[in-house]
């Protein structure tokens, strides 16, 4: 019990990104507004970024960044010195295509809203049902 | 990576998440999502992720927050949930 009680107290982080991925899942199921689902949506992506960039976390590292790089270019580069940069590289794409995604579900909230002068998920398909 | 700090902001990450859900208002909830966002940006240059920060700080905290005040403009701040 006491070896499980400090697993979970050791990887806390991993409880607080299920917390945050969780908040999103709910407030693209559960919420009413399109904005909101939004929202919900963008919360869910950066959870997983987070989730990805914490895997590259090292103890005792620090930044991707080779120091002295011109005097000792020639000599090897100990890897347990510097955080693994490849998950930053591949989360910096999804952050990218997530404000793309943004931008398209905006547009199309926006002319939903021209066209039921509503935001509100019932009061658009009452709308629709009653055409 | 100092974790009181990791926890704190975390900690702040997930209020603020909670509060743009659930907040009555359209524009409140786009200015806690900018909040979310540039907390985010704290956590990863925390973590040593110092480009995705500096990403995460111009294009999630600037330009999402921009866009949702925009999209606010065009429609409307009403909300029921």
């Amino acid at each position: 019990m006491e070896e499980f009680l400090s697993l979970i107290i050791e990887k806390y982080n991993y409880w607080i990104y299920i917390t945050l991925m969780m908040i999103g899942l709910y407030a693209m199921i559960a919420k009413n507004n399109l904005v909101k689902k939004i929202v919900g949506m963008n919360i869910f992506q950066t959870a997983v970024i987070l989730f990805y960039v914490s895997t590259g976390v090292k103890k005792g590292a620090t930044i991707p960044i080779i120091e002295h790089g011109h005097d000792v270019a020639h000599q090897a580069v100990r890897a347990a010195d510097y955080i693994n940069p490849l998950p930053h590289v591949l989360m910096l794409t999804a952050i990218v295509v997530s404000v793309a995604t943004l931008g398209v579900a905006l547009a199309i909230a926006i002319k939903v809203y021209h066209r039921y002068l509503s935001l509100e998920e019932d009061e658009i398909l009452e709308q629709i049902r009653g055409l | 990576m100092i974790w009181q700090l990791d926890l704190l902001i975390l900690t702040l990450v997930v209020f603020c998440g909670i509060g743009a859900i659930m907040i009555r208002d359209l524009l409140g909830a786009a200015i806690l999502f900018g909040a979310y966002s540039f907390m985010m940006c704290l956590l990863w240059a925390i973590m040593g992720a110092v480009d995705v920060a500096f990403t995460e700080a111009s294009v999630g905290a600037g330009v999402s927050t921009v866009f949702f005040i925009a999209a606010v403009y065009h429609t409307t701040r009403r909300t029921k949930d």
